[in-house]
């Protein structure tokens, strides 16, 4: 007790006068904030998280929740952060952990880089009288084509092109595995991927049978773990992704705690009911890149070459030279995951500060594997702290070829980034498995609103396209002259090839 | 704006100069006086089998030996002299353009299959981007190119272009907007055997330029139209498409028209799509591409510029305006306007 209480995080009110004692906040609280008593409903206020479900659910906005109501004395280096994770650790002794992505205040490049648009010496094209072209395909192409000539006329293709993905977007939603994420959020998700023409992750927590009616829009994934893999999962899957690492915590595996592996979990994953689920941090059968190369091959081997594999790694200081290098693995695609990747639980410590920004992370890639030659190998997919459809017009002209979300997805369908996914009482029914939580997400009506979410991105991709007189996705990857740095240094610009606004 | 005209004789007959003159300064007000350039084809009989360089120089000191020492390390020059010019009073003469017949020597170039265009490329390249105060603008084999800053009819005359005779013109007139006119601004672009002009504005330059300087050729010129030359010389020559093809990958059919084609086009026209996304043109253009057997006209996807193809006898006419086209030939009955993005070819059969 040297240390005591601390300042609560968030204080809840209750507005006596609108509150009709109906008691939603009471039921939909998991964290215990709110329960009734016969002078009203009393507050512990320290447990609130801003999840938000108590306002989204009270019908006389009865609730506030105000944040930080009582701080601690400012300081500019030993924040309320610095000073309260010490307290912890000063208590605990271990590694702090967190939800969600980066929560350090970087500068976000994104916000730094504008569009551009035409005026008078060419023409903006309207999405709405004219055709216009988001269709993206993921894969491998080849560097040329051979013909043969038979005569004036009569030309054949002799190259064979293997498969690629069709998306009818580019826009995806990244792997978030069941066991982290609901199993009616991944329904959700599913649907409206198989809806709208593009695809999702199943993240590293197998294929449940609810989802195989969706299996031509799954990617399945290959993880350190290798929860829930066999040859029917590989087989059912669009595409195979291998993950080596995720942005949010780089160079280390995942651990999804016993709780939350309840029977469902448990058989998807094909481990005990109520084990943790521990992924390890390298794959045990890749130390090296030739390792990699033999997991990309013997994949397709499995899968009798009719699937592309993807390789996700987090985005780090050499991300250019490793994706080089898996281009060189036969791998289809890379997915080049930003440190501002989410997470259900990291170590802060990572999340925080380790790996860099999708943003550069893309453009190093791009750049690098034009100057090799070899940008026809492989598929970029940018990830990481996509937060709108800007976000997607900007890392495609920095090279991506397509864009996986994940946060936005979510948000989508109701989470309000609280970052408490780790406890699993997520009180919108996404990061959890408590079934009465889980109930409360309809995976029909948050299909609508996923689907909404990357229709309307779509939409205003197709516009920004029109107005720098694109009608074609193809003509905005690697455009960065399509880009200006607003308020970025020289060398920051010169990784981004980029130039300044006004150049 | 731009205006561009272009013509082919399928017999090979010889044109002078002076009728595509006259049909280019028709077309002055699609320019602003800032560029203009003619390019012909068989306009050197005597070196036909040799590469006749254009060269644009500063001074005649520095970069006329330097790039005097760069050929004669490749090959052979086996003749040389100043471009006769004759002063226009629009045209202040920045530049003095000289010209080279040159031999390379092909066993210096292992690694190709056509090791002395490979020569030739690499020189291009070479000097435009390292040699200070020279710049080639024409290096094809009984080909060349005539421009500079000034109005049709001013570079016509500076360069007297009706002492010219070929069986293929391409002639434009500029008017800046992305970059300054300046000389080596100026259409038509040539490298090698290609000719380009231009009229429009290369929203997918961004991506055209990294994607074929990845193949090892220099954009250098500021300007979008050269990477169509460039784009043309790998696709075709380096990389064996037809130019049919080439210019399908360059503009190519929307994917809701390649899904109704018969599954073996359909094919054909996904793995253009897929190969060579990155080589795709877009935003508004109308382009003519020559070479020494055929002229190719091909417009955006959505015909955001003007392109008019007349025929007569021998003759295939690719123009900005009918006018000019009637300008040449008062006779010609058949003028028409091609659809959207599909390339029409005037091809020699002599």
């Amino acid at each position: 007790m040297i240390i005591g209480s601390r300042p609560t995080k968030f204080q809840v009110v209750i507005d006596k006068n609108q509150c009709m004692l109906c008691g939603r906040c009471v039921d939909n609280c998991s964290y215990g904030v709110f329960r009734m008593e016969p002078e009203g409903i009393i507050t512990n206020t320290r447990n609130c998280v801003a999840c938000h479900r108590c306002i989204s659910q009270c019908p006389r906005d009865a609730i506030t929740i105000m944040e930080r109501p009582c701080d601690y004395r400012s300081h500019p280096v030993w924040t309320a952060q610095v000073k309260e994770n010490i307290f912890k650790q000063a208590e605990s002794g271990k590694i702090l952990l967190g939800g969600m992505g980066n929560a350090q205040q970087y500068p976000i490049l994104f916000d730094h880089l504008v569009l551009d648009a035409c005026q008078v010496t060419n023409p903006s094209i309207d999405p709405l009288r004219e055709p216009m072209e988001l269709r993206t395909y993921i894969g491998k192409k080849p560097r040329q084509l051979e013909f043969i000539q038979k005569s004036d006329s009569d030309i054949s293709l002799v190259t064979e092109l293997v498969p690629n993905l069709k998306l009818e977007t580019p826009i995806m939603i990244g792997h978030m595995s069941y066991g982290a994420i609901s199993l009616n959020a991944h329904k959700a998700m599913a649907k409206a991927v198989s809806d709208i023409g593009t695809f999702m992750g199943t993240g590293e927590g197998g294929l449940h049978e609810a989802l195989y009616p969706y299996q031509e829009h799954m990617i399945v994934q290959v993880a350190s773990g290798r929860f829930g893999v066999d040859v029917n999962y590989l087989e059912r899957g669009a595409a195979i992704e291998i993950k080596i690492g995720q942005g949010a915590k780089p160079g280390i595996g995942g651990h999804l705690p016993g709780e939350k592996v309840c029977a469902d979990v448990s058989c998807t994953r094909m481990i005990p009911e109520g084990s943790d689920a521990i992924s390890p941090a390298p794959h045990h059968d890749i130390y090296s890149i030739e390792d990699l190369k033999q997991l990309v091959i013997s994949l397709k081997e499995a899968t009798e070459w009719k699937k592309p594999v993807f390789v996700k790694i987090a985005a780090v200081h050499n991300v250019a030279a490793i994706a080089a290098g898996i281009a060189r693995s036969g791998a289809d695609a890379v997915v080049i995951d930003g440190f501002r990747g989410g997470t259900g639980a990291a170590p802060s410590v990572f999340r925080d500060h380790v790996g860099i920004p999708i943003e550069a992370a893309v453009a190093a890639v791009d750049t690098k594997l034009r100057r090799q030659g070899i940008r026809n190998e492989v598929s970029i997919i940018a990830s990481g702290g996509i937060r709108q459809s800007a976000d997607v017009a900007k890392a495609i002209c920095l090279g991506a070829d397509a864009v996986y979300i994940g946060t936005a997805a979510l948000v989508a369908m109701g989470c309000r980034v609280c970052g408490t996914c780790y406890r699993g009482l997520c009180t919108w029914g996404i990061a959890t498995q408590r079934p009465d939580l889980v109930a409360r997400l309809d995976p029909e009506e948050a299909s609508h609103n996923v689907k909404n979410l990357i229709d309307a991105w779509t939409l205003e991709l197709a516009e920004l396209m029109g107005a720098a007189g694109i009608n074609s996705i193809e003509s905005l990857r690697g455009n960065r002259d399509r880009l200006r740095g607003y308020m970025l240094d020289q060398s920051m610009l010169d990784v981004l090839d980029v130039k300044a606004i006004g150049a | 704006m731009c205006g561009i005209i272009g013509v082919i004789d399928k017999q090979r007959e010889l044109m002078d100069g002076s009728s595509i003159r006259d049909a280019l300064s028709i077309m002055d007000e699609r320019g602003s006086g800032e560029g203009a350039g003619y390019a012909a084809y068989g306009v050197y009989p005597d070196y036909a089998d040799l590469y006749a360089i254009h060269v644009f120089y500063d001074n005649l000191v520095e970069p006329k030996a330097q790039v005097e020492d760069l050929l004669e390390t490749w090959g052979m020059i086996e003749h040389d002299e100043e471009i006769p010019t004759f002063e226009q009073a629009g045209i202040p003469k920045i530049h003095t353009p000289w010209r080279y017949f040159f031999r390379p020597k092909t066993r210096l170039m292992q690694r190709s299959r056509t090791p002395d265009d490979e020569i030739v490329k690499h020189i291009v390249m070479e000097v435009n981007k390292s040699i200070k105060g020279a710049l080639i603008f024409s290096s094809g084999k009984n080909i060349g190119v005539f421009k500079a800053s000034g109005w049709p009819e001013e570079v016509a005359d500076f360069y007297r272009v009706e002492k010219y005779e070929g069986y293929l013109w391409l002639a434009h007139n500029r008017y800046p907007t992305n970059t300054p006119g300046w000389w080596g601004g100026a259409h038509p672009f040539n490298l090698l055997n290609w000719s380009v002009v231009h009229n429009g504005e290369i929203t997918s330059y961004g991506t055209n330029r990294r994607y074929i300087e990845s193949f090892g050729y220099d954009c250098t010129m500021y300007t979008d139209t050269e990477v169509v030359a460039y784009l043309m010389d790998l696709l075709v020559r380096r990389h064996g498409l037809t130019q049919e093809l080439a210019v399908r990958a360059l503009a190519p059919p929307f994917w809701e028209e390649i899904e109704r084609m018969p599954e073996d086009i359909q094919r054909l026209n996904t793995a253009l799509r897929l190969t060579y996304g990155s080589a795709m043109m877009n935003g508004p253009f109308a382009i003519a591409v020559a070479s020494p057997d055929s002229i190719v006209g091909f417009s955006d996807r959505i015909k955001l510029r003007p392109l008019v193809i007349g025929e007569h006898d021998n003759k295939v006419f690719i123009s900005s305006e009918e006018a000019a086209i009637r300008t040449v030939d008062s006779a010609i009955k058949n003028i028409y306007m091609p659809k959207a993005g599909h390339p029409i070819v005037g091809r020699t059969v002599a």
